[in-house]
C-alpha cells in the first residue's frame, strides 16, 4: 500500500467514528479497529521491502519553493515505529472498547485516539522535516485532547494544558532547531541532511540547532528538567495512557533523536547533553516512582525513568548503545503497555489504584495478577524475560562510558537507577498482587471479561517470548538499528543472549535486584525519610512560572486594554492620523497631474444632502429614529453618487443593502432604547469632536490629493477591460472581475457572509435559550402598538408585488454578465421581497410557507459555487476557470452559456440565504416579546386598538 | 468635483468618527456605518472620478471608469452590511442580558470620572 494511505488513512479514518456514535459502542469501536488495522495491514505489506534493506519512498511537492515537499520514506526505523503505533494502537482500540463506561461519548474519544494515530505515524514516516513538524505539532494537540479527554476533571484539563504548554514550548524550539538545520543542509529533506554529517557537523550553527531540536525532543519524552508533565498527564483515561505513554507520543523524542542519530550524535556537546540528561531522569525517575502510591503514577514515573535510560544510550554515540536503544524501546513498549493496561484493569474493577489501598489481589484477580506481574518483572529486569536483555545491554554500554572525565559515574548511576526500578516493580507486586486479601476494597475485585485482559495479555507473551528466545527479535533489531546508523557506523557484531558469561553487566544487575528486594524490605523507613525530606514541586514551579508569565503580560495589556472602547477607537484614530502625517512629512509628494473636473448643479445638490443628513445625525443622533432616517438618506446620496460616477452596479448593491440595513436597524430599535441620554461631559465632546475633525481633514486630504494624481504605475484594470469579453464572455467588467478574475476573491466573500448570517443565528440561539428568554417573555412594549397589526393595503400591495420583485431578481440576475445586475445584487432584491412578506403578514404566517431552512440555502450558494470551481478540475484547469459558449435555440435570440453563471448562481443563493437568515434572526426575537398568539392568517384586524386608543 | 467627493469623504470620516466615540452601542453603530460609506467612497475614488463611462463594453468606446475598484467595493459593501448585523446583534444581545447599552466596560479600575455617567 502506498504510503500516502497509510497516513491518510488514520485522518479520514477520524470522521467515522463521529458518524458511528449512533450506531452503538461496538460499531464505533468497530469501524475505529477496522481503520487501524487497514492501516497495520498496508505497512506490513511494504514488509519484504523494508527486510530487502530497501526504503520505500512517496513525494508529492507540495510548496517546493519553500522546500516543504509531501515526502514519506519507509525504513527500517520508520516501519518499526509505525509498527508500534498501530500494532500497540489496535490493543488499545480493542480495549478501549470495554474500558470506556456508557457516559462517555466513545465517537469523541476513538476520533481523537485516530487524529493522533495519524499525526504519530506521519512523524515517523516524514522524509521532510518541515512535515515532520507539522506532524509533530498535530500530536500535541490531538494529545491535549486525549489528555483532558475526560473535561469534567479539573487534573485531566490541567494535565492536558500542561502537557499543551511544555510539549508545545518544546515544540517551538524545535521548529528553530530544524529551520537552521534545513540551512546548514541547503534542503528540508531528511535523505539529503542525513547525508551531510561532516557538514553539520563543522557548522557555527550546529550548537545552537542542536539544542534547539534536543528541547523539542526533551520535552516531547518527558527527559528531565521537563519530567513533570508527564506524571499530570495521568488524569486521562487509562488507554490513552498506555497508548501515548508507553508507546507513541513520549517516544516520537526519542524517535527524532534515532532519526537525526546519523547527523548529530558523536559530538562532545551530543554526548554530554543528551547522556547527562537521560542519566539524571533515568535515577531521578525511578526514585520518585518507588514512593508513589497511586499505581498509575508509579508507573508514569518509571515510564519518564525509562525514557531516560533510552536517552543516556543514544547519548552514548556508539553503535552499540543505539542499538541497545532500540532493543528497549521494543521492550518497553511491550511490558509497560501491558503494565498500563493491568493497572486500568485494577482501577475499573477495584476501583481505587492507591497501593496502599490494595494488596491479596492475588487470588480475586489470578488474570490479572499472571499479565501484571510478568511485566513487572520483565521491567525489574528478571531473566527469561525481555526486559532482562535489554537492561543487560544498557549496563554493558554504561560501562564503557566516561563522562565529565570519570569511568565510574555512569556504571554506578544506572546501578543505582537499575536498584530502584527493581524496587518499584517489587513494590508493585508485593504490594497490589500479594499479602493477605483485605475486606475494604472500595468495590469487589475480580478478573474482568476477556476484552480487558487480551490485550495486555497478548503483549505479555511477547514479552516471554523475546525473553525466552532473544535470537527471534535479533535480526529485526539489528535492521532498526542498521537505518538508525545509516552510514555513520557499522551495526555491532554482537548476539541478543540470555547468558553472557560472568561479565560485570551481571554482577551490576544481580546488584540491582537484591538491592531492590533489599529496599522493599525497608520500605516503611524509607518512605518517612522520604516524605520528611523537602524536595522541589514541579507542578507549583510550573505554575508560578505560568502565573508570573500572565502577570506580566496583563501588566503590559491592562493599561491600555482597560475595557473602555471608546478610548481604542480614539487612540486608533489619531495614531492612524499621526503615521500617516509621519509619511506626508517624510515623504515627496508628487504634483498633480489630473485636473479638477467642474460640478454642475446635481453634484452639487446631491453633496449638499449628504453633508446636512450628516450633519444632522451628528447633531440629533439622540433621537435613534430621527437618526435612522437620515442615515437612509446619506445611503441613498452615496448610491447616486455611484451612478453619476458611472458604476451602476454598486449603486444598485448600495440601494438594495441600504433596504435591508435599515430594516434591521429597525428591528434592533424594536428593543433597543429610543434615544440615548445626554451623559458625556462637555469636555468629553469637545475632545471626541477634535479627534473626529483630526480624522476627517486627513481623509479629506488624503483622498482629495489622490484623485489629482494618477496611480505611479499601471493599474491592472486595463488587462481586465481588455480580456472581459474575449477571455470571460461578458461585457460587464464588473462582474466577470466578481465571477470571473476574481472569483475566488467573490468565493471567499460569500462564504464569509455565510459565516457571519449563521453567527447571528447562533447569538440568537444562544440568545433565546438563556435568562434572556424570560426578559423577553416579561416584555412590555415601550410603546403603543399598532392596531392594524398587518394592515390590508400592505398586505395586498406585497402579495402583487413579489412576482414582480422576483422576475426583476430574475431579470438582474440573468442580465448581469453583459449589463449592470449579476448574483449580488439579485440576491438582494429577492430578500426585499421575501422580507416585505414578513412585514405585511408577520413571522408565523410566512415562515410557515417557506419550503427551504436559510442555513440550506446559504450552503446551497456556497456548494454550487465551489463545485462550479472544482469542475474545472475536470478539464485540467485551475479552480474556477471559467468557460462559455452561445447557442442558439429557435425561435429565440442567440444567447450565451457560461458556467460563471453557475458561479452566480452559487452567490444569489448564498446572499439571498445570508440576508433572510440574519433578519429572520431579529425577528424570532421580536417575535417571542411579541407573544404566543400565531399569526395564522395573512392580515387581521387586533381587537385591542380600541384599548390602545384610550390608553393614549 | 473632486473637491466635492473628497470633503464628503472627510465630513463622513469626522461624523462617523465623533459618533463611534459615543458612549451607547447605537449611535456607535451608526457611526461604524458612516465609516464605512467614507471607506468605500474612497476606495471607489481610488479608480479616480470618471462621469457618464461606465465599465460596460460596447463597440467603438474607448474609455470607460476603472472597474477593479468598483468590483472590490461592491463586495465590500455586502460584506460589510454582514458585519453590521453582527455588530447589532452583540449590541442587542448585550443590552438584553444586562439591561445596559454602554459600550465601555465601566467596572475598569482606572475609569475616567468624566466617562462615567452623568
Amino acid at each position: 500500500m502506498s504510503l500516502f494511505f497509510i497516513v491518510a488513512l488514520p485522518f479520514f479514518g477520524a470522521l467515522l467514528p463521529g458518524l458511528m456514535n449512533a450506531a452503538g459502542r461496538s460499531a464505533t469501536a468497530g469501524v475505529t479497529f477496522t481503520v487501524s488495522l487497514a492501516a497495520f495491514i498496508g505497512l506490513l505489506t511494504n514488509l519484504p521491502t523494508v527486510l530487502a534493506g530497501e526504503v520505500v519512498t512517496a513525494r508529492v511537492d507540495w510548496m517546493p519553493v519553500l522546500g516543504l515537499n509531501f515526502s514519506l520514506m519507509l525504513d527500517g526505523l520508520g516501519f518499526f515505529f509505525a509498527m508500534l503505533i498501530l500494532g500497540i494502537g489496535l490493543l488499545i482500540i480493542a480495549y478501549a472498547r470495554h474500558y470506556l463506561s456508557r457516559d462517555d461519548n466513545m465517537g469523541q474519544f476513538f476520533t481523537y485516539l485516530l487524529l493522533f494515530q495519524g499525526a504519530m505515524v506521519g512523524i515517523v514516516l516524514s522524509d521532510n522535516i518541515l512535515l515532520l513538524l507539522v506532524f509533530w505539532e498535530l500530536t500535541s494537540l490531538s494529545s491535549f485532547l486525549l489528555i483532558g479527554y475526560w473535561k469534567h476533571l479539573p487534573e485531566g484539563r490541567q494535565g492536558a494544558r500542561m502537557a499543551l504548554t511544555v510539549t508545545g514550548m518544546g515544540g517551538l524550539a524545535m521548529i528553530g532547531g530544524m529551520l537552521i538545520l534545513g540551512q546548514i543542509a541547503g534542503s528540508y529533506d531528511l535523505s539529503v541532511i542525513l547525508q551531510n554529517r561532516d557538514l553539520i557537523q563543522a557548522d557555527p550553527l550546529y550548537v545552537p540547532a542542536l539544542i534547539l531540536i534536543l528541547l523539542g525532543c526533551f520535552t516531547k519524552s518527558a527527559q528531565f528538567p521537563f519530567h513533570f508533565w508527564l506524571p499530570h498527564a495521568m488524569a486521562a483515561p487509562t488507554p490513552v495512557s498506555a497508548y501515548l505513554h508507553s508507546a507513541t507520543m513520549v517516544k516520537a523524542g526519542i524517535f527524532l533523536m534515532a532519526r537525526m542519530w546519523p547527523v548529530l550524535s558523536g559530538t562532545p556537546e551530543w554526548v554530554m547533553i543528551v547522556t547527562t540528561a537521560g542519566l539524571v531522569t533515568m535515577v531521578l525517575g525511578a526514585v520518585i516512582a518507588l514512593f508513589k502510591h497511586d499505581l498509575k503514577a508509579l508507573l508514569a514515573f518509571s515510564t519518564v525513568s525509562h525514557l531516560g535510560l533510552i536517552t543516556m544510550l543514544l547519548g552514548t554515540g556508539t553503535a552499540f548503545g543505539a542499538m541497545a536503544a532500540m532493543f528497549h524501546i521494543l521492550n518497553h513498549a511491550t511490558f509497560k503497555a501491558a503494565l498500563f493496561m493491568s493497572a486500568g484493569i485494577i482501577d475499573h474493577e477495584a476501583h481505587t489504584r492507591d497501593i496502599r489501598r490494595l494488596g491479596g489481589l492475588r487470588t480475586l484477580m489470578p488474570v490479572t495478577f499472571v499479565v501484571a506481574t510478568l511485566a513487572a518483572l520483565s521491567m525489574a529486569g528478571i531473566p527469561l524475560l525481555n526486559g532482562f536483555l535489554s537492561k543487560e545491554m544498557m549496563l554493558e554500554e554504561a560501562n564503557h562510558t566516561v563522562l565529565f572525565g570519570s569511568a565510574w559515574l555512569v556504571p554506578v548511576m544506572a546501578t543505582v537507577g537499575s536498584l530502584f526500578s527493581a524496587a518499584y516493580c517489587f513494590r508493585l507486586i508485593g504490594h497490589v498482587f500479594l499479602g493477605p486479601v483485605r475486606d475494604d476494597y472500595p468495590a469487589k475485585p475480580h478478573d474482568p471479561g476477556p476484552g480487558l485482559w487480551l490485550p495486555p495479555a497478548l503483549l505479555v507473551v511477547l514479552v516471554v517470548v523475546i525473553g525466552v528466545a532473544p535470537f527471534l527479535a535479533e535480526p529485526f533489531v539489528k535492521l532498526v538499528t542498521a537505518s538508525v546508523l545509516g552510514e555513520a557506523a557499522e551495526v555491532p557484531k554482537a548476539y541478543f543472549k540470555i547468558w553472557h558469561g560472568l561479565v560485570p553487566a551481571l554482577y551490576m544487575s544481580i546488584i540491582a535486584v537484591v538491592g531492590g528486594l533489599a529496599l522493599l524490605a525497608i520500605f516503611k523507613p524509607s518512605l518517612r525519610l522520604w516524605e520528611t525530606t523537602p524536595r522541589p514541586e514541579a507542578k507549583v514551579i510550573f505554575e508560578a512560572i505560568v502565573e508570573a508569565a500572565a502577570a506580566l503580560a496583563q501588566k503590559l495589556i491592562l493599561p491600555l486594554h482597560n475595557g473602555a472602547f471608546t478610548r481604542y477607537a480614539s487612540i486608533g484614530a489619531i495614531v492612524i492620523v499621526a503615521a500617516g502625517y509621519h509619511a506626508w512629512v517624510t515623504g515627496t509628494v508628487g504634483q498633480a497631474t489630473r485636473d479638477i473636473q467642474p460640478a454642475g448643479p446635481v453634484p452639487i445638490a446631491g453633496w449638499v444632502m449628504l453633508v446636512a443628513a450628516t450633519v444632522g445625525m451628528v447633531f440629533l443622533h439622540r433621537n435613534r429614529f430621527l437618526s435612522l432616517i437620515l442615515i437612509g438618506i446619506v445611503g441613498l446620496m452615496v448610491s447616486v453618487a455611484f451612478v453619476f460616477f458611472s458604476a451602476p452596479d454598486l449603486a444598485m448593491t448600495q440601494f438594495t443593502v441600504e433596504v435591508v440595513t435599515i430594516i434591521l436597524l429597525l428591528l434592533a430599535l424594536n428593543f433597543l432604547p429610543n434615544a440615548t441620554p445626554i451623559e458625556s461631559s462637555v469636555l468629553r465632546r469637545v475632545r471626541d469632536t477634535s479627534v473626529a475633525v483630526v480624522g476627517g481633514l486627513a481623509a479629506f486630504a488624503l483622498s482629495f490629493h489622490y484623485m489629482l494624481r494618477d496611480a505611479v504605475s499601471t493599474p491592472i484594470s486595463e488587462f481586465h477591460l481588455a480580456n472581459s469579453y474575449k477571455g470571460g464572455g461578458g461585457t460587464n467588467v464588473v462582474n466577470v472581475i466578481l465571477v470571473d478574475f476574481r472569483g475566488f476573491d467573490t468565493y471567499g466573500e460569500i462564504i464569509v457572509l455565510g459565516i457571519a448570517a449563521l453567527l447571528i443565528y447562533a447569538l440568537t440561539e444562544t440568545l433565546l435559550g438563556g435568562p434572556v428568554r424570560a426578559r423577553l417573555l416579561n416584555r412590555k412594549p415601550d410603546q403603543p402598538r399598532a392596531g392594524d397589526k398587518h394592515p390590508m393595503m400592505m398586505v395586498v400591495l406585497t402579495r402583487v408585488i413579489m412576482p414582480v420583485v422576483l422576475m426583476v431578481g430574475f431579470y438582474i440576475f440573468l442580465r448581469g454578465h453583459n449589463e449592470p445586475g449579476g448574483g449580488f445584487i439579485a440576491g438582494l432584491v429577492v430578500s426585499i421581497g421575501v422580507v416585505m412578506q414578513y412585514m405585511a403578514s408577520g413571522f408565523g404566517w410566512t415562515s410557515a410557507r417557506l419550503k427551504y431552512p436559510y442555513h440550506g440555502v446559504i450552503g446551497a450558494g456556497v456548494l454550487i459555487a465551489g463545485l462550479t470551481g472544482i469542475g474545472s478540475w475536470f478539464v485540467g484547469k485551475p479552480f474556477l476557470t471559467s468557460d462559455f459558449t452561445y447557442v442558439r435555440i429557435p425561435p429565440f435570440q442567440e444567447f450565451e452559456l457560461a458556467t460563471a453563471a453557475l458561479f452566480d448562481l452559487g452567490v444569489f443563493l448564498a446572499v439571498v440565504g445570508a440576508v433572510m437568515l440574519s433578519l429572520e434572526s431579529f425577528s424570532r426575537l421580536a417575535r417571542l416579546a411579541s407573544g404566543p398568539e400565531e399569526d395564522e392568517h395573512p392580515m387581521d384586524i387586533d381587537p385591542s386598538r380600541d384599548d390602545v386608543k384610550e390608553g393614549v | 468635483m473632486e473637491f466635492l467627493v473628497a470633503s464628503a469623504i472627510g465630513i463622513l470620516t469626522a461624523g462617523g468618527l465623533y459618533l463611534v466615540l459615543r458612549l451607547r452601542t447605537f449611535p456607535v453603530i451608526l457611526g461604524i456605518s458612516l465609516l464605512t460609506y467614507a471607506v468605500n467612497v474612497f476606495l471607489f475614488a481610488s479608480g479616480r472620478l470618471t462621469v457618464g463611462a461606465p465599465p460596460i463594453l460596447r463597440d467603438g468606446v474607448q474609455a470607460y471608469s476603472d472597474p477593479l475598484p468598483q468590483a472590490l467595493v461592491l463586495t465590500a459593501i455586502v460584506i460589510s452590511f454582514g458585519m453590521t448585523a453582527v455588530v447589532v446583534m452583540i449590541g442587542l444581545g448585550a443590552y438584553l442580558g444586562s439591561d445596559d447599552d454602554h459600550v465601555d466596560d465601566r467596572t475598569g479600575p482606572d475609569e475616567d470620572a468624566s466617562e462615567g455617567s452623568s
